[in-house]
Order: structure tokens, then C-alpha cells, then sequence
């Protein structure tokens, strides 16, 4: 049997990457919990809201959602929906992809949401302060 | 690959594995609702053309059918996660209560989608 060899810093760098970082392992899993707990009124206010404008046309909705408050809670929720969202999807990706393939998937999932979260957010942004 | 640990063939389906996935993906099938939500958005800030268009998808027989379908598996992964919320609080982790909350869950979902589309005129419009 071969002797083991001594492990090197670097190796021990190399086998502790990507399992997490020192103190810190719990923030994410914190704030998936944190977006959760927010997200709770503010999914129920939003289905609520587009119950009672009942398949509105354009100036109904946009009337509802230039009202400050429409608009502020729509921000709210959407930072915190795609803060959740990044933070499951990368759990999801972490438990079923093993390949090459998941750190590029993460970063895209990361930048995706970052994107489409802005996107909304600047949606509602011209809807309540421009027109 | 390793055998994966429940044995997927072997394990007879139960409340708690089924709703245990099932969170998981609600979750996938919710982000895609959360997506074009925010595509509702956009349409409407650029405009009555894309909004227009947006929703006469929406109001196609398919768009209502896939919005019920989105309404319901919203309701379940937002069912699923109060009770994961709970458990993270070490509250209702007694195999009985775990099944009185699954239960909950699913039919609170149930009826809550059936009052979200009974009450709201999007089918009347």
C-alpha cells in the first residue's frame, strides 16, 4: 500500500472549494427563509390585487400599479421573489448537477435573475413615475 | 453514479415524499409564472400594443387553463413553504401533525385557487 501523502495547503484549498465558506454557510440558506417570510403577505396582497382588477385592459392596470403604494409593494416583491428564486434554483442545481456544467449554470441563474428582477422593477418604476 | 437514497422504483409513494418533491417543483413551475409576470410588467410599460398582445395569450383557452394550473401550484409551493417555515422553527415535526399539515396544505391550496378564479372576473371578461 502506498504511503498517503502529506496534503499540501493547496490541496487542502483545492478540497474545501465550492463545499462552502467558513461562518458564513448559513447566510444563504437564512435569506431564502427571510425572502420567504416576506414573500407570504406580499404573494397573497398581489394574487388579491389581481383578482379584484379581473382581467383589466391596460388603463385599469396601469392606473392600479401607478398608485404609489401598488408600486412600492410590487418592488418589494420583486426583490425579494428573485433573491428567493436565485437562492432555490441554486439549491436545486447544487443537488442535481455534478458536471462542469454547474458553476457556469449558477452564475447564469444568478445573472438571470439579477436581470429579469431589474427588469421588472424598472417596468414598474415607468409606469408610477413617468406616463 | 452512485444509487440514489429514496430508491425512486422501490419507494411507495406517500403524503410526505409526494408534497416533499412537490414543493420543489412548484417552485420550478412558479418561477416561470414569476418570469412572465414581470413580462406583464414590461407590456404594460411599453405600451397598449404588447399589452394587447400579452393579453389576448392570457385570455386564449390555453393561456386560462395554464394561468389556473400556475394559480394552484403557486398556492401549493406557498402552503408547502409555511410549513417548511414552521419545521425550520422545530414546530409540528410529530409524524401526525405532519400529516394533518400536508392535508392543510393541499386543500387549502384547492380552495384558494377555486375562490382566486371564482371571484375574480378574468373568466367573465
Amino acid at each position: 500500500m502506498a504511503e498517503p501523502r502529506k496534503p499540501t495547503s493547496s490541496s487542502i484549498a483545492a478540497r474545501a472549494r465550492g463545499l462552502g465558506s467558513a461562518r458564513h454557510g448559513s447566510g444563504a440558506w437564512r435569506a431564502e427563509r427571510l425572502t420567504a417570510v416576506a414573500l407570504v403577505p406580499l404573494t397573497l396582497w398581489l394574487v388579491a390585487s389581481l383578482v379584484a382588477l379581473g382581467g383589466a385592459d391596460r388603463a385599469a392596470f396601469v392606473a392600479w400599479l401607478g398608485r404609489p403604494l401598488s408600486a412600492l409593494l410590487v418592488i418589494l416583491l420583486l426583490l425579494a421573489a428573485f433573491r428567493h428564486t436565485a437562492l432555490g434554483l441554486q439549491v436545486v442545481i447544487e443537488d442535481y448537477v455534478h458536471s462542469a456544467a454547474k458553476i457556469p449554470l449558477l452564475i447564469a441563474t444568478h445573472l438571470l435573475c439579477f436581470a429579469i428582477c431589474v427588469a421588472g422593477v424598472l417596468a414598474t418604476l415607468s409606469i408610477v413615475l413617468g406616463r | 453514479m452512485r444509487p440514489c437514497s429514496p430508491n425512486i422504483q422501490n419507494y411507495r409513494p406517500q403524503l410526505t415524499s409526494v408534497l416533499s418533491i412537490a414543493n420543489r417543483i412548484t417552485a420550478l413551475i412558479s418561477t416561470v409564472a414569476l418570469v412572465a409576470f414581470v413580462a406583464w410588467l414590461v407590456a404594460a410599460a411599453l405600451g397598449p400594443v404588447p399589452y394587447d398582445a400579452l393579453y389576448a395569450l392570457a385570455a386564449s383557452p390555453i393561456g386560462r387553463a395554464l394561468l389556473v394550473i400556475a394559480t394552484f401550484v403557486f398556492f401549493l409551493h406557498l402552503c408547502g413553504s409555511i410549513r417548511h417555515l414552521f419545521w425550520d422553527a422545530v414546530v409540528g415535526f410529530e409524524l401526525r401533525s405532519i400529516y394533518v399539515s400536508g392535508w392543510v396544505a393541499v386543500a387549502a391550496s384547492i380552495v384558494l385557487t377555486a375562490a382566486a378564479w371564482l371571484v375574480g372576473g378574468f373568466f367573465k371578461g
